[in-house]
């Protein structure tokens, strides 16, 4: 089956983050499917990714937690594709399904919480985790987004911020840096190909992949907001009006040390945080509530206003 | 001799006479300073191996010392002193007491794979720092960072419960690390928030903040995990000749 088809209807991960502080982007990425025809259906009594905190106790219970979810759309639910918004959800199941395709102890602890817990061991290959930028991607496509956009972005000067996750490290995705129409780990494009196709203009923007501290937003947080500085200046710089998001943890991080940087380093910025689905979705023709604009803490209704956008 | 790499050399290591003479020759002044002379004699030829018994670790014999990792680091960029790949030599040389001095340096590992990205050995040297930053709480060269107490806050909710909540852990790791929540830029942070959300999920969350959402029939997944972790807690104090228990994590606590 072609990508086109496979991703029209696919399991649905939102994870831990998107039912908090990520809620806008659950709510923009569900309307953002919605109004493209594309179906997701919520993987069944998920539980958590183990994200990096479980990681550090201990690789092999992150691989196994990430693996339950996995098990759960493969087996109870049927599905082939699971799509994670989160780029911490999603390079955890990456993560996991690399560790149990090459590493016989991951399989091994795997197979015993598994049995322990009561539900079928998840084998890899039996599902494909992709992030809700390829969803978009490949089951739609810039041609045909193109000519769904009824408010088109008008120009707005958008920085693509990407992070860490979603591209390192290399080896947990294999599909990306592939030949055409694949991923690059160096220089990610799928989230500014999108944007442009909705009206946008990409700036050159540096810092796409560079870190938010989103680790230590609060074990060490002055770190977190020098890095997150980093990131709003040279997006301003390279003459951003708003910097598109692809995580609920980079993009919480970076509206948290925004306000951070001010408070205690006096270091002020105006650039706006959206996420790339609450700007697709104001480009197809959502209005701003639909897409959760009012729930930023950085509020960027006034930019897209004075861009006469939507 | 004067020294033109001054900079590269603790000033500990250095020592500068006002009036020198020696063998009847004056050289006070630009000549006067000197390194000292030291002797290496006090090795731990064993971190290697108890470094690569910890998850992160296993890889580190693999290194030869490229400094890719350090010429990438997110940290190195705002810290010179973070420095991964000089500590994966510290490290293979045995050198703990060298180690030791950068205890407090080595958990700030932001972990964003910038160095297994560079890294042309495979090293996996975020794993080398999140081993170290273990090594040295197990050790009991120093305490557990604020990294680490938030790590078991985090994992302690998700083996319990399945799930993890923002407001949770954020005030769990408030609690274990003795912070108050009264920081200005949070109440700023906060004020934002309850403008933007809707009434209905502003109730959602303080009603899941009294009764914390859970995956369904969680129990057995959740006590394997923790019958687990516990086993891997005891095996990792193992490995580390003279390990302190107070280190390991409790993930019933
Ligand atoms: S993962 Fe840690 S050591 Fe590696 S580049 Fe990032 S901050 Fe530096
Ligand atoms: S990049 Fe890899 S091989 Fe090079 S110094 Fe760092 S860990 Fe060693």
């Amino acid at each position: 089956m072609d990508k086109k088809t496979a991703y029209k209807k696919v399991a649905y991960y939102p994870g831990c983050a998107l039912e908090g502080t990520g809620h806008a982007y659950n709510k923009s990425t569900r309307a953002v499917g919605k109004k493209l025809g594309l179906e997701l259906e919520e993987v069944k009594n998920w539980n958590c990714c183990g994200a990096m905190e479980v990681k550090n106790i201990d690789p092999k219970i992150q691989t196994y937690l990430s693996s339950r979810v996995m098990s759960i759309a493969a087996n109870e639910m049927g599905h082939s594709v699971v799509m994670a918004p989160c780029n911490g959800c999603y390079h955890n199941l990456k993560k996991a399904e690399y560790d149990l395709a090459h590493d016989e102890g991951s399989r091994e602890v795997t197979e015993r919480l598994s049995s322990k817990a009561g539900h079928t061991t998840y084998e890899a290959g039996q599902v494909e985790t992709i992030h809700a930028l390829d969803w978009i991607k490949d089951a739609i496509g810039e041609e045909e987004l193109a000519a769904r956009v009824k408010n088109s972005l008008n120009g707005l000067k958008i920085a693509n911020y990407y992070g860490c996750m979603y591209t390192r490290p290399r080896h947990i995705f294999p599909e990306k840096d592939s030949g055409p129409g694949s991923e690059s780990t160096s220089a990610p494009h799928f989230m500014d190909d999108l944007l442009a196709a909705a009206g946008a203009e990409n700036v050159d923007f540096a810092l796409k992949t560079a870190c938010c501290g989103g680790a230590h937003t609060l074990s060490d947080a002055d770190t977190s907001t020098k890095l997150v500085a980093n990131i709003l200046i040279a997006a301003e710089e390279a003459g951003a009006e708003v910097i598109a998001t692809e995580c609920p943890t980079c993009h919480t991080g970076l509206e948290m040390h925004q306000i951070r940087a001010e408070t205690n380093f006096g270091i002020k910025t105006n650039v706006k945080v959206m996420y790339f689905t609450q700007l697709l979705g104001i480009a197809l023709g959502l209005s701003p509530r639909k897409v959760g604009l009012q729930e930023n803490v950085s509020d960027g209704r006034a930019a897209l206003k004075a861009r006469q956008i939507g | 001799m004067p020294i033109h790499e001054k900079h590269l050399i603790r000033p500990e290591n250095l020592s500068t006479h006002d009036n020198l003479v020696i063998d009847g020759v004056d050289v006070s002044g630009d000549w006067s300073t000197f390194i000292k002379a030291r002797v290496v004699t006090d090795y731990n030829e064993q971190i290697e191996e108890e470094i690569s018994a910890l998850p992160g670790g296993e890889f580190i014999h693999r290194c030869w010392q490229c400094g890719s990792c350090t010429n990438s680091c997110t940290v190195n960029a705002l810290n010179s002193d973070f420095n991964p790949r000089y500590w994966i030599y510290l490290i293979r040389m045995g050198f703990e007491a060298e180690l030791v001095r950068d205890k407090d340096l080595v958990w700030q590992c932001v972990s964003c794979n910038k160095c297994t990205y560079a890294c042309p050995r495979d090293v996996f040297p975020e794993g080398v720092m999140k081993a170290t930053a273990h090594w040295l709480e197990l050790k009991g060269h120093t305490v557990k960072s604020p990294s680490t107490q938030f790590d078991e806050e985090f994992s302690s909710q998700v083996f319990r419960t399945g799930k993890i909540e923002d407001g949770r852990v954020l005030l769990g790791f408030f609690r274990r690390s003795g912070q108050s929540l009264f920081q200005p830029w949070l109440v700023v942070m906060i004020k934002k928030m309850i403008r933007g959300l809707p009434l209905v999920w502003l109730t959602k969350m303080g009603w899941s903040a009294l009764f914390h959402p859970r995956t369904r029939g969680w129990g057995p997944a959740g006590a394997a995990i923790q019958e687990y972790a516990r086993e891997q807690e005891h095996k990792h104090l193992a490995a580390v000749r003279g390990g302190h228990p107070e280190a390991m994590f409790d993930p019933a606590k």
